[in-house]
């Protein structure tokens, strides 16, 4: 059943509810952040409508900066300011940035310890349309892999918007990731959300697989939790929003009581939510895993939901990899 | 900035004898490093750090500082030098570059050693990250967006640059964001060495007319003997006078300046020392200290 205290939206399992994509949030956060903050800038390139940035480039023309088409001065000019009291944004699409400045993000914001929060917008195969050259599954591992970086993955639009403004409250680099189409929006306000602390959003009597996820393909694994419990699968859905640092006590201490994990992500099935997972439980707690992502390929064009579907990554495919950790366990 | 007399420029150029002896004895203790570039640079050095920059080595973050960024990192044993005789840290301390548990990384590093400003070793986005500081300079001065704790943006930004890092695009974006922006409290100062790892610059990837590409980026341009101190003062002086345009100071150096058999060689951009080669250089320099010495007197 769905954990009371997590404060789900009541729409949570309807198709009806109400929808929005993450990059709202990430819009809202700034506007937030910026009002709270004189010492928050946005910088864009240029992308400033599509990744949420304009309200507050309208709203605080003198602390947004316009870069262009040129995402390494952006990240290293994002450097600077945030070496110098100041704490920026930098916008664009991930496969551009962290994608294309990777090395200015590694060595002038991440090794530099400079203030700078990252938002790769266009994540996952679910950018649709626009085919592999824009959908960024590669960007947690990436991220993930640099010393000195947070990596934040919020579920909804709700919270994105809550990342945002923790992420600027935060000292140093964090990287938010976030997605172009609409998704039910199933928190609310009152969930509790701090980066670096996983949440449990359903939680069956007698769990016998722990299904980990994190972004927007979290609700369909709460759906798929849902679906397995009426065959008598009974299981625990995880939000590890915060990919790093990883909540590692309470993934051990709910992986040993389960006793298999399935992770769910839009995102390359290696280096990702899931291999982060691996990495722990193979020290700590070693039990069978399956892992939903893409498996090692590019994406295409495509409508988000044929594309979810033809990679793996719908609500059957998660059903079916529970019920294959759990074959693997007896 | 204050006039440079006669005797401050002979103390100048006492100093940047000084750093090029430094950067032999580093690099040759160390093993390994870079050394054409340091000495084509003492000069800079050692006018930026004993005359041109308003800092408190006793106070390294002090606000109100100008920045002095490395954007080719490479060439950071004169800079650790000129930081050491300015008081940022122990001389001793010199001793242990690209040593372990130094503080004295093999390319410069912000977090660990004081006066240094931003990490940099990977070329090409030192001019970037003056801009983020330039920028931050601006919103402090500006009372609508200025902080509490902000030292009000008072500070210039300054940032060294090689020649062979002109073919990085990430140089021209920021060159471009700079122009675009009217940065007038960033200067930039081009190592114009003519040199690179794998040969001379304009055979590498030709860079000329370097003076017309940076005008074509509305950047007000000045070209100097970078080995001139008061070359280099005045051409500062002017840069502060422009109010429209972020400068550029294109230095003509000399790689491995100051020593006879290293001079405009390309070979010696990061090649070690072998037996009796710094020992020869040093010699050559304490000659050349003489000298200067005895021209003064």
């Amino acid at each position: 059943m769905l954990n009371p205290d997590a404060k789900l939206n009541f729409f949570v399992f309807s198709d009806d509810g109400p929808q929005a994509p993450t990059r709202n949030g990430y819009g809202e956060g700034l506007i937030i952040s910026g009002e709270k903050d004189r010492n928050v800038v946005v910088l864009s390139a240029d992308l400033t409508e599509s990744t949420r940035s304009e309200a507050f480039a309208q709203k605080f023309p003198e602390r947004f900066f316009e870069c262009g088409v040129a995402e390494q001065n952006m990240a290293a000019t994002a450097a600077g300011l945030g070496v110098s009291g100041k704490i920026p944004f930098i916008s664009s699409y991930a496969t551009f940035s962290p994608g294309r400045n990777w090395e200015q993000i590694r060595t002038t914001i991440a090794y530099n310890d400079s203030n700078v929060k990252i938002a790769g917008h266009h994540t996952g195969i679910s950018t649709g349309p626009d085919g592999a050259t824009h959908q960024a599954t590669e960007d947690i591992a990436i991220m993930r892999a640099m010393p000195n970086m947070r990596v934040i993955v919020p579920c909804d639009a709700v919270e994105a918007k809550k990342a945002t403004v923790a992420s600027a409250k935060i000292w140093g680099p964090v990287y938010l990731r976030f997605q172009r189409d609409k998704t039910p929006v199933f928190t609310t306000e009152q969930t509790p959300f701090a980066p670096g602390k996983a949440e449990t959003f359903w939680e069956s009597k007698r769990p016998k697989v722990l299904i980990i996820g994190c972004g927007p393909i979290l609700r369909t694994a709460l759906v798929a939790a849902k679906e397995l419990e009426k065959e008598k699968i009974e299981s625990i859905v995880l939000n590890v929003h915060t990919v790093k640092p990883l909540d590692e006590e309470k993934i051990v201490s709910l992986a040993k009581k389960c006793g298999s994990v399935v992770t769910v992500e839009e995102h390359q099935v290696n280096g990702g939510l899931g291999g982060a997972v691996a990495e722990v439980l193979s020290r700590r707690a070693p039990v069978p895993m399956e892992f939903i992502g893409l498996q090692n390929v590019f994406g295409e064009s495509g409508l988000p939901s044929q594309l979810l579907e033809k990679y793996g990554m719908s609500m059957p495919h998660i059903k079916t990899a529970v019920k294959k950790v759990l074959k693997r366990k007896r | 900035m204050e006039i440079l007399h006669e005797k401050k420029l002979k103390y100048l150029e006492d100093v940047a004898s000084r750093l090029r002896q430094d950067v032999i004895e580093m690099v040759s203790r160390a093993g390994s490093g870079h050394v054409a570039g340091p000495l084509g640079l003492a000069e800079i050095a050692a006018v930026f750090y004993f005359h041109i920059l308003n800092h408190r080595p006793k106070n390294p973050k002090w606000p109100d500082r100008d920045r002095f960024v490395v954007s080719n990192g490479h060439t950071c044993p004169v800079f650790y030098a000129a930081l050491a005789r300015s008081g940022y840290f122990p001389i001793e301390e010199l001793k242990t570059l690209r040593r372990i548990n130094s503080r004295l990384q093999g390319h410069p590093h912000r977090t660990v050693l004081p006066g240094i400003e931003t990490t940099s070793g990977p070329l090409g986005s030192g001019i970037s990250q003056s801009i983020g500081m330039a920028l931050a300079g601006k919103l402090d001065g500006n009372p609508s967006t200025h902080s509490t704790g902000s030292g009000h943006g008072k500070y210039r930004v300054y940032c060294v640059t090689s020649d062979g890092e002109h073919q990085e695009g990430n140089t021209w974006e920021a060159i471009m964001f700079a122009g675009k922006n009217k940065l007038n409290n960033l200067t930039v100062i081009v190592d114009r060495n003519n040199i690179q790892i794998d040969g001379f610059t304009e055979n590498i990837m030709p860079l000329e007319p370097l003076r017309a590409k940076y005008e074509s980026f509305n950047w007000h341009v000045l070209e100097i003997d970078g080995h001139n101190m008061e070359q280099i003062v005045d051409a500062v002086a002017e840069a502060r006078a422009i109010y429209e345009k972020p400068t550029v100071i294109i230095a003509h150096t000399i790689p491995g300046k100051g020593v006879d058999f290293m001079e405009h060689d390309y070979l010696w951009h990061s090649k070690p020392f072998k037996s009796g080669e710094a020992e020869k250089a040093i010699k050559e320099l304490r000659t050349l200290r003489g000298k200067i010495e005895s021209e003064h007197q």
